[in-house]
């Protein structure tokens, strides 16, 4: 009725804005399917949120001595004190610290460790797979038989004996200083054979298209060959693997500090809260153990199903 | 066949050498270990006393020979933190972590086949359903949460079972049970799930897909048409075919056990290697360290090694194309 369809024009629809064609995607319409993924994607935010802002959203710095009343110690959750008058939302633990408070310090640590963790082992890996995948011979057999070793070691053991290892050479004043590096760095190392993997195989199919010997003939070195046109071709089982990597990355973080081989108790992440917390199940302080736990399994949980949704978004192949 | 097992031997023992390279040279660059073994009221005579008996006034070289030799003979020299010899640490409290490691690997592959069967067999029932739902969230569980879970419900709130420690222990003079007093067996349970939980997830989802696969094979539709009883269909002829990929699955998992008892005896504070080790990595007790290194890869080398040759065995491609790839 319009006059365009009079005047017998066709009619071209206006072409959607990148927002339109984000929202009208598979992936948007597959996350709006799945309840679960939703109140997953709602918590990770929350959480992610909650140990980014952490210095602005809690009550005191839970690891300046000045800002804590020893006074305090063991309130139970939901009380005024009766000593500062202070309201503990979460309690507070044997030294007068708000539960809450460091919760939120401790993601904060657990999050920066796990991120670092997997772009560590994610840059790691995929530079090897690239060499590996590009240029073959020696190198490709010594990095894959490398891969093959590590294989077949259980990743959170290797950390371990990385994490050991790395200690022993260092000295022991540095220990608790450098304990975030040392954990980012053996985390990592447990974990890039995966990437480089899959990067190596995508890249030997990447290699011989058409698009990667027109830029031989017109003279790329390979240099840039690699990095401006093989390299985002095969950025896609990377992501998705990292995805996965961050969930496991944390719960490795976790486990390490549990065992009391990550994160010092005087910069603890969620980990070494709860190790701290567990020597209070028996003497009735139960909140200084519960919280912490429960806010790394939503945290573990929820990362965890986002990069389960999220590889079979990006990869059906493996659906 | 020669070539592919000389090959995987040989990567073995490259394997093994990269460790014992590592572990060495934990020992040699890491303090003087003259000094952490005399006070601080030895004479400089005393100390090069020593460090000839201990032939670190030798060459590198010979040292890691004598390193090599010595670790071959299981020989490992004295803890710092306790001054005792590190391979009687460990031969005592090996018992202790090879008997949670059989118990757990004995209950995660009888409950896993046993749940994985019967959610194949009654697929789309409640039960079924539920038991998969859960063994989701299981493994998504960190191990050391599951623990104090376990620990805090049976433990601290119902009180059956005991949160901590082996119990009573008989000493057989080469080894020390706790399978065989009550207390023992019963601070064998809570470690034990806890260790085989994963493991049973993973056997269970492994039998149900494999189960489903089978039972939609010609052969047992054939089986269900001679008019077989589905208690001789499902169990003497579905399952036998399924068996075969899980047995390859728990062979290889059993090295993750004992990594994951590392965990599991933190939590429990069980008297085994894994938490002796863990007790090392916090005090830099570096020869509990290299032993428990070297241990740890031997375990890792030999189950990789046979499971190597049982595919070798079950898998005929493998000897057409003359092995490896």
């Amino acid at each position: 009725m319009s006059q365009h369809a009079e005047r017998g024009d066709v009619v071209v629809p206006a072409r959607p804005g990148r927002l339109r064609t984000f929202l009208d995607s598979d992936i948007v319409y597959s996350w709006k399917q799945q309840p679960v993924v939703i109140v997953a994607t709602l918590v990770t935010l929350v959480m992610f949120a909650g140990a980014l802002f952490a210095p602005w959203i809690t009550p005191q710095n839970p690891f300046d001595p000045r800002q804590i009343d020893l006074i305090d110690a063991f309130t139970p959750p939901l009380t005024t004190s009766d000593f500062t008058g202070t309201f503990y939302l979460l309690g507070s633990d044997s030294q007068g610290r708000d539960v809450f408070s460091a919760i939120l310090y401790g993601s904060r640590i657990s999050l920066l460790v796990g991120f670092a963790a997997v772009l560590f082992a994610l840059v790691l890996g995929t530079l090897l797979g690239l060499s590996a995948g590009f240029r073959g011979g020696w190198r490709d057999a010594l990095i894959m038989r490398v891969a093959d070793v590590q294989l077949t070691f259980p990743s959170i053991l290797m950390a371990l004996l990385i994490f050991g290892v790395i200690r022993g050479f260092l000295p022991r004043s540095m220990h608790a200083e450098v304990a975030i590096i040392v954990l980012i760095v053996a985390i990592g190392l447990s974990d890039w054979v995966q990437y480089a993997r899959a990067v190596r195989g995508a890249t030997m199919v990447e290699k011989s298209k058409e698009y990667v010997q027109a830029a031989r003939v017109i003279g790329l070195p390979d240099r840039k060959i690699l990095v401006q046109h093989i390299l985002p071709n095969v950025m896609r089982p990377v992501l998705v693997i990292g995805t996965i990597g961050l969930a496991l990355a944390i719960i490795a973080e976790a486990t390490l500090s549990f065992l009391g081989v990550g994160m010092p108790a005087t910069q603890p992440s969620l980990g070494t809260l709860i190790r701290v917390g567990q020597d209070y199940m028996f003497s009735g302080e139960w909140w200084i153990l519960l919280f912490p736990g429960v806010a790394l399994l939503m945290l573990a949980l929820s990362v965890n199903l986002l990069g389960d949704w999220l590889r079979d978004v990006l990869n059906p192949k493996l659906r | 066949m020669l070539a592919f097992l000389i090959q995987r031997v040989l990567q073995a023992i490259f394997v093994m050498f990269v460790v014992a390279l590592i572990a060495f040279s934990l020992f040699h660059y890491v303090g003087d270990p003259v000094l952490n073994m005399l006070g601080q009221e030895a004479t400089e005579a005393d100390r090069d006393m020593l460090r000839s008996q201990l032939g670190l006034d030798q060459p590198v070289v010979v040292q890691f020979w004598q390193f090599i030799v010595n670790a071959a003979q299981f020989e490992f020299g004295i803890s710092y933190r306790s001054a005792r010899s590190v391979s009687e640490l460990i031969l005592e409290r090996l018992p202790a972590t090879l008997e949670l490691a059989t118990i757990s690997a004995i209950f995660a592959v009888v409950m896993g086949i046993v749940l994985g069967i019967y959610t194949a067999i009654q697929r789309g029932n409640w039960l079924s359903k539920f038991i998969m739902t859960a063994s989701l969230i299981g493994v998504s569980l960190p191990t050391f949460l599951i623990g104090i879970l376990l620990i805090y419900l049976f433990a601290v709130e119902l009180g059956w079972l005991p949160a901590f420690g082996r119990g009573e222990v008989v000493d057989l003079g080469w080894w020390n049970t706790g399978l065989l007093t009550g207390s023992g067996l019963r601070s064998l349970i809570l470690p034990a799930i806890t260790l085989g939980l994963f493991q049973l997830t993973l056997i269970m989802r492994l039998v149900r897909a494999e189960m489903l696969e089978v039972l939609r094979a010609d052969y047992i539709k054939f089986a269900r048409a001679r008019g077989l009883s589905r208690r001789v269909v499902n169990l003497r002829h579905a399952l036998k075919n399924t068996l075969i990929p899980v047995i390859t699955i728990i062979g290889l998992q059993l090295g993750t056990i004992i990594a994951f008892a590392i965990i599991t005896e933190t939590v429990f504070q069980w008297p085994g290697v894994g938490a002796l080790f863990i007790t090392a990595v916090r005090f830099v007790d570096i020869p509990v360290m290299a032993a428990y290194l070297m241990m740890i890869a031997l375990v890792f080398v030999i189950i990789n090694l046979i499971v190597d040759l049982l595919y070798y065995a079950v898998d005929p491609r493998l000897r057409v194309q003359g092995g490896a790839k």
